[in-house]
């Protein structure tokens, strides 16, 4: 593929208009949300000067764009949309229907956190709130992994019929402008192929209903199909991500990995946090130090088995949520890895952090005193008197 | 990570500190570095104090924390001078770069920065861009006088990659697009030290 490599400068969302446009799906609807309105005015730009066959529907609503997107995949096209924080809230009560109509939906997401108070900055709280919306939820550390998962997500998601979500942290990837490598648009077109719906409205030839009321009788059979396609998501994610790799270069698993293999301290974390933790973790190798990174991408479905077998031989882990569920527990990455470790025999000493709400900062050096906390945590030289720690809130 | 340079741009809302970061962001990418350019998002109100950034580096660069301590700082406006602390986070060895009329040892000496060893630059990017294009819009002066004090890269190329990036964006006003280039050229040429 060297001979083909296109490296060019692109913010996250100019990264995920791209791939949009690549994609070139037969209907997008959408609706402006700061910061992820540069993604749909990108791609409307894109219509307009011919570059892509797309259907552009301007709603009124993320509920409406949420709505048109459903119709249009129940009758068989390959449909896109983008959002962020306040309009994912707004399209919350299409998701879940999206999701078990089975409609293979890929949305670039945009991650903001929610209000009050009104903030437009970054924080996972907009989709960590439609986590359970039965939407796979892919986090990209930067706009090569935004680009990357999209083009992806059209293949798994089509593969295994259901939504994707793709998001990337709002205003620190979103409008930050990096090296990306791009794949030609030949290559895209025949890596992600032609969408053949197995059902679909408009089908005289195989008549079906789509969204009809369904009781105590069938509902849970219905249900369970949905239920298990989700369970079933991790072995075509897998399969799909080890193809990308192969044809292009740049493979993902559910997470990646930075020096852990011989790590007795690791943080876990999802996003942008990542890209810098990777340097606070050669800082500290580099004083003798043994520690990691998880970096955590796909959420939903959760790689229960696999991030259990990964940390189960740290002394001690930090968990990095960048959202609070305000359910008097830890953020929702440390619960439900704290969930997947109940059956090991052996786990780290384990303490979790939420951090960076309403896009807070976090520098190298605040990083580099958590490995130093799990470091003392690990020889019992620490102990904390909650299981959370809100990091640099003031008081 | 070791060469890597942190870029804090500041201007007034209007003054293109935004698309100057960008502008130079794209520019060393095209000459094979890896670059990282982002505004800050806050007021954005045409006048109001504004701050954008670049990281750039012959590496990957993964750091997606603020920039705090930048090893150069580029002030479009010398009126900021007087409510932001455009010298935060700049330590012995760093680099500032004033767009103003004034001589580098006698701003110094009036901002009282003389013995903290930040190395000062200056030039007319106001003057050279009201000269040169008319108006007085000096974030590509300041482009130029940067790529010259950052001295990583060749000011041919970026002349060559700038006036790609212009014809896209001014096709129909190929006066501003010549205008821009001497402005970068004359600044590249003038900045003092």
């Amino acid at each position: 593929m060297a001979d083909k490599k296109l490296t060019v400068a692109k913010t996250g969302n100019e990264a995920m208009a791209e791939a949009m446009r690549q994609i070139n799906p037969d209907v997008v609807a959408a609706y402006p949300i700061t910061p992820a309105t540069e993604i749909a005015q990108i791609f409307a730009g894109f219509v307009a000067d011919g570059l892509v066959d797309t259907e552009f529907v301007t709603v009124e609503s993320e509920h409406s764009a949420m709505s048109a997107t459903i119709g249009a995949a129940a009758a068989g096209g390959r449909c896109m949309t983008a959002t962020s924080s306040q309009g994912l809230m707004l399209m919350a009560e299409m998701l879940p229907i999206a999701s078990s109509l089975r409609l293979p939906i890929v949305m670039p997401e945009v991650n903001r956190t929610i209000s009050a108070p009104i903030n437009i900055h970054c924080d996972h709280s907009d989709t960590m709130f439609v986590r359970d919306s039965g939407w796979m939820q892919v986090y990209c550390e930067d706009a090569q992994e935004a680009y990357d998962s999209i083009l992806m997500g059209i293949k798994i998601a089509e593969k295994i019929s259901l939504p994707m979500m793709v998001s990337t942290d709002g205003f620190i990837i979103s409008h930050c402008m990096a090296n990306i490598d791009l794949i030609p648009d030949e290559d895209v077109k025949e890596y992600i192929g032609k969408y053949n719906p197995k059902t679909w409205l408009l089908n005289p030839e195989k008549k079906i209903t789509v969204g009809c009321l369904d009781l105590q009788d069938y509902y849970f059979e219905h249900k369970m199909v949905a239920i298990d396609a989700m369970r079933r998501a991790k072995g075509v994610i897998k399969e799909c991500c080890k193809e990308f790799g192969a044809r292009f270069g740049r493979e993902y698993s559910f997470f990646d990995t930075y020096k852990i293999e011989d790590a007795d301290i690791a943080i876990l974390a999802m996003g942008s946090l990542t890209g810098t933790a990777k340097v606070a973790v050669d800082n500290m190798r580099r004083a003798g130090k043994k520690v990691g990174l998880i970096k955590m991408r796909v959420f939903r479905p959760f790689p229960a088995d696999e991030l259990a077998r990964v940390v189960s031989g740290l002394k001690a882990l930090a968990i990095m949520d960048r959202s609070d569920a305000m359910s008097g527990l830890e953020g929702p990455l440390a619960v439900e890895t704290k969930a997947a470790l109940y059956n090991n025999d052996t786990k780290p000493k384990i303490h979790s952090y939420v951090y960076g709400l309403g896009g807070r900062d976090v520098q190298i050096s605040e990083l580099e005193s958590i490995y130093n906390d799990m470091d003392d945590l690990s020889r019992a030289k620490k102990k904390f008197d909650e299981n959370v720690t809100y990091l640099g809130v003031r008081e | 990570m070791g060469n890597l340079t942190e870029i804090r741009w500041h201007g007034r809302g209007g003054q293109g500190a935004k698309t100057a970061a960008l502008l130079f962001g794209e520019a060393a990418m095209s000459l094979g570095q890896h670059i990282q350019a982002f505004p800050e998002y806050g007021p954005e109100r045409m006048g109001a104090p504004v701050q954008s950034f670049n990281r750039i580096s012959q590496e990957p660069i993964t750091l997606h924390c603020g920039v705090t301590n930048p090893d150069i700082v580029v002030v479009l406006d010398p009126t900021l001078i007087a409510t932001v602390d455009v010298f935060q986070g700049l330590d012995k060895g760093d680099t500032i770069i004033i767009n103003t009329e004034k001589a580098p040892g006698n701003i110094a000496e009036e901002l009282k920065i003389k013995d903290k060893g930040i190395k000062v630059y200056t030039v007319d990017a106001s003057g050279i861009s009201k000269d040169e294009i008319g108006r007085d819009i000096p974030n590509t002066p300041m482009l130029g006088a940067l790529v010259k004090v950052y001295g990583k890269l060749n000011i041919e190329h970026v002349l060559a990659d700038m006036g790609k990036k212009l014809e896209k964006k001014f096709r129909n006003k190929p006066e501003i697009i010549d205008g821009n280039l001497k402005a970068i050229k004359r600044a590249y040429e003038e900045v003092k030290s």
